[in-house]
């Protein structure tokens, strides 16, 4: 007798449950794809707009007068440059004092775990040099950054130019409350993350630094410039940060009023915005401004030098500069008017920028969708696997008092076996490339990411030799409880990478929800190991990156593509190993294993 | 006829000598012998450096028109000048282009930074200090006194905005201002307000002698006038720069009154409504003079003669108050009822009946409803 509800009720609803759970588990899949492709249609976002009251309505007219000169310092710079082979540390040093900021430089080491071969690089020694203007009559306790990467080659000389005709133009003014630091990093993230570990006294990559000397205060604000010609035609704005984190919108805001202030064409993701939200190619070209933006944060790498200050609750973006083949240029002049009026908003800031939203995605530069808007989708997705769990009433006990302690071991065993390999997956490339080496005609980064391609195969094995491990059979009813417990884990661990990283948890929830829902012993084998296999991690990331490929309009051939695979996955691994990214050990602890706790269900007779 | 012009002379120079007596009882009739004036600024913050720059106008013409350092009381929140931020130190601007600069080295200010709050406001206003306060810090105003107070800052419907985080009520201003009529501390007040719906702030007012001037009226905003696009602020809001437009054709001997205080900043250029309050003064507003406020003015009168004052001097007949018989308060908050907006019933109840009927029909079932109806 039912004290609060009726059991008839009750029991009604589970009935209705049950006999439909297929069928809703298929609807709430297409309603959480449906909501996540909804999200781009224009009338469903907001326009953005300012949230810092400090950084409000005022107006300044920008005055820098000096865009040529700054170029004129880019062409200095690359001629010292070319001539140090490296960082021109005492030309850099000279004008920065002849320019009145405090000079200071950093020397940094690191020796990589294997060859970078996309920036081609192992040990990597390097000097960032940063020079810190003064507020005339401000205390020091808080400070702007604006930083140029040294590239290699003929990349951001102008940006390095347009940095140092910054500096001297701000120098001269006395309105500014806050210190700002000019840095030029050499080695871009990795000397980034050096600079930022010796300002923040931390040390959490294992990288080796010498201590810095000078110092502002508190960082509010950071932008990082990444400017390779003497004209533009549109600046793109950078937001993707380390593990998906992304600046405050505001700071995004703040970029786009003064874009459309000053007349800059903007972008983000380089795509231009269109006003067209009603046709079907405007509608689509929204979709892959999104779809961009979320394959970005998904690999959470940094996508420009701004994506390591993040971590240490600084908001900043990367501003690029893109020349392509368009009429209307903008000179240098006019980007140091824009970055000036950035900066001296940001001068006007009393606290750190927490008004606006810190997770959201972006369809366009105006417009947004805040978390509140696009959590539903993965709700929609979680909701499965909690109607796959409620499928099955009173299993646990059950299953203890029938089968007993045996029943017990086998569902553990599977557990733990997944998980050995998934620890397997975690450390075995990077170990053992020096025998990898010895015994194969491969070079040390394929040697790692051919381990770890062999490693995620031999799991594939595993419930062939888990099934010998175990004397006699594999229980009637075991894979039940071992189905409970991977959609119980599952749903926990897309959960909580939801919440950290949106992108990541949903791509990742689009292709193991429907595995966890129906995967069983009794469906068809080969068909059914085939369509996992497919819908495995190590799949989605291919087909990710031959999707990415497409959306930036630089479709690959299927060769080509497999390269940059492969170098996707050895830079997974080196950005877990040298900024502590996150998604590779998400993704080969647990992830993976999760997986194989399915695949050993399929597999279980 | 040149006898009626002889009679006539001599009837008029007859009269002259009589003439001084008589003005001197016109002399002593607007009522007050001394000038204060109370200025505020509540808010702080760089982005609201146009009401530092409102007050500080209204320092500098009530300062040009007579009433001195001693006599003002200076309460600003935040000092704006000596901002890191401000790309012209030392100087506020009150037009752009920096064509005025009204601070300057002989502005002094009172109360500065934090010690602008509600409580210092008040204590101010009722005098209530502790002794060891500075006369510089005190409104030693008397029952001759005719006092100015403005107020600028950020404003509500009933509120206005201390430094970000305390407020002042329009009933706390109303008491505080019966506290300085009982006490006897002002003869007539001009209370000017420059704050988003600011006419709210005079609604509760129920002494007598006050006068209230707003910027604008309950759910209209009051908006500024102008930016600075070398400071990158704005410089003042619209009313106030309209009101120091007003008062730099003010002179101490002019002899423009109330009434042309009303007119200050039309909807046209205000964007805003202004209001004013004018039933709790006992004088015509158009015979009290701007100056009777905003200057200091000292009654001159040259005469060459001497003048036997041996009757006493007929002051304007004034209703004598009797503690208890002031106006009766009854009569003077006619306050039009405010529309009650319906509210729906206590939410506590209301949930629970609501849980009781859901408890009661789930545990029974629906089917039992036919036994209710």
């Amino acid at each position: 007798m039912g004290l609060l509800s009726d059991p008839n009720r009750r029991r009604a609803l589970i009935s209705l449950l049950t006999r439909l759970n297929a069928p809703i588990c298929v609807v709430c899949y297409m309603a959480g794809v449906a909501w996540f492709m909804g999200l781009a249609f224009e009338p469903f976002t907001l326009r953005t707009y300012m949230s810092e009251n400090a950084m409000g309505s005022t107006m300044v007219e920008e005055r820098f007068p000096a865009g040529e000169r700054a170029l004129g310092t880019g062409r200095e710079f690359s001629a010292h440059k070319k001539k140090a082979g490296g960082m021109p540390v005492d030309w850099l040093v000279k004008t920065m004092q002849s320019r009145g900021l405090e000079v200071f430089t950093q020397r940094f080491s690191r020796r990589l775990p294997f060859p970078d071969e996309d920036k081609e690089r192992y040990m990597v020694k390097g000097t960032n040099v940063y020079g810190i203007l003064r507020a005339p009559r401000a205390p020091r306790t808080e400070a702007l950054v604006l930083s140029a990467p040294c590239s290699p080659g003929d990349d951001n000389n102008q940006a390095v130019g347009v940095l140092l005709g910054l500096a001297q133009y701000f120098r001269n003014q006395v309105f500014w409350a806050k210190d700002i630091i000019f840095l030029v990093n050499e080695h871009d993230l990795i000397g980034m993350q050096a600079w930022l570990e010796g300002y923040h006294h931390t040390n959490t990559t294992g990288m080796d630094w010498s201590p810095l000397q000078g110092r502002g205060g508190s960082i509010q604000a950071a932008l990082s410039l990444e400017l390779s010609s003497d004209v533009v035609t549109s600046l793109d704005l950078v937001l993707e940060g380390l593990n998906g984190q992304l600046p405050n919108l505001d700071l995004a805001n703040l970029f786009y009023a003064f874009c459309q202030k000053i007349g800059v064409l903007c972008t983000t993701q380089g795509k231009l915005q269109r006003n067209d939200w009603d046709s079907v190619s405007g509608y689509s070209h929204a979709v892959q401004t999104m779809m961009l933006m979320v394959m970005k944060q998904a690999s959470g790498r940094p996508w420009g030098d701004h994506g390591l200050f993040l971590r240490y609750h600084i908001e900043a973006a990367t501003i690029k500069g893109i020349n392509s083949f368009r009429q209307y240029k903008t000179d240098a002049t006019t980007i140091g008017r824009l970055l000036e009026g950035m900066y001296r908003k940001l001068n006007n800031l009393l606290e750190r920028l927490h008004q606006s939203y810190f997770f959201y995605l972006m369809p366009s530069l105006s417009h947004f969708v805040s978390i509140g808007y696009y959590m539903p989708a993965f709700g929609l997705l979680a909701l499965i696997l909690l109607l796959r769990v409620s499928f099955q009433p009173r299993l646990l006990t059950t299953y203890l008092l029938t089968d007993g302690v045996p029943g017990v071991l086998s569902v553990l065993t599977p557990l733990v076996i997944s998980h050995l390999t998934g620890v397997a997956l975690y450390t075995l490339p990077i170990h053992f490339q020096e025998i990898a080496v010895e015994h194969f005609p491969v070079s040390e980064t394929e040697a790692v990411v051919l381990t770890a391609i062999a490693v995620y195969t031999a799991g594939l094995a595993l419930p062939h030799n888990t099934h010998r491990l175990l004397t006699g059979r594999g229980t009637e009813n075991g894979w039940k409880v071992l189905k409970l417990v991977a959609v119980l884990y599952l749903a926990v661990l897309l959960g909580c990478t939801a919440l950290i990283n949106f992108s990541l948890g949903f791509i990742l929830a689009l292709t193991l929800v429907p595995v966890a829902a129906f995967v069983t012993p009794d469906v068809p084998k080969a068909l059914s190991a085939f369509i996992m296999v497919i819908l495995s991690p190590a799949c989605t990331l291919l087909f990710s990156v031959f999707l990415f490929q497409e959306l930036q309009e630089m479709p690959v051939s299927f060769l080509d593509g497999w390269m940059l695979y492969l170098s996707v996955i050895s830079q997974g691994i080196l950005d877990h190993a040298l900024y502590g990214s996150l998604v590779y050990p998400l993704v080969a602890l647990l992830v993976y294993p999760c997986w194989l706790l399915f695949w050993n269900i399929l597999f279980w007779k | 006829i040149i006898f009626y012009i002889f009679s006539t002379l001599y009837f008029q120079l007859s009269f002259s000598p009589l003439v001084p007596q008589e003005n001197a009882g016109q002399f002593f009739s607007s009522g007050h012998t001394n000038n204060w004036a109370v200025l505020v600024c509540t808010s702080r913050f760089w982005f609201n450096y146009r009401h530092v720059a409102n007050t500080l106008s209204v320092y500098r013409s009530v300062k040009r028109l007579g009433i001195p350092d001693s006599h003002i009381v200076l309460m600003l929140a935040d000092d704006m000048a000596c901002n890191h931020r401000n790309p012209k130190p030392a100087t506020v601007f009150s037009h752009k282009n920096m064509e005025l600069n009204v601070y300057g080295d002989d502005v002094e200010v009172d109360y500065r930074g934090y010690e602008v709050t509600v409580e210092n406001f008040l204590r101010v206003l009722t005098g209530r200090l502790p002794p060891s306060t500075p006369r510089s810090k005190r409104l030693l105003s008397d029952d001759r006194s005719n006092i100015l107070i403005y107020l600028t800052g950020h404003g509500g419907n009933g509120f206005l905005k201390f430094q970000d985080s305390e407020e002042i009520s329009n009933v706390e201003l109303a008491d505080a201002f019966e506290q300085m009529w009982q006490k006897r501390r002002y003869n007539e007040l001009l209370f000017i307000i420059d704050t988003c719906q600011g006419a709210s702030m005079y609604e509760r007012f129920y002494s007598p002698n006050l006068m209230a001037l707003a910027s604008s009226q309950v759910g209209e905003d009051s908006l500024s006038h102008q930016p600075d696009l070398a400071i990158g602020v704005h410089l003042m809001d619209r009313y106030t720069f309209y009101l120091l437009e007003f008062l730099e054709d003010i002179h101490p001997s002019s002899k423009a009154n109330m009434n042309d205080l009303f007119k200050v900043c039309p909807k046209s250029q205000c964007v805003s409504t202004p209001g004013h309050r004018t039933d709790l003064f006992l004088r015509d507003p158009g015979s009290a003079l701007i100056t009777d406020f905003f200057g200091s003015v000292r009654k001159v009168e040259i005469t060459m003669e001497t003048i036997n004052l041996t009757e006493p001097i007929q002051q304007r007949q004034k209703e004598t108050y009797s503690y208890v018989d002031q106006l009766p308060v009854s009569e003077i908050i006619h306050q039009k009822p405010k529309q009650k907006d319906w509210h729906p019933p206590d939410g506590f109840i209301l949930g629970l009946w609501t849980l009781i009927l859901l408890v009661f029909f789930k545990t029974y079932g629906m089917k039992h409803l036919k036994h209710i109806f």
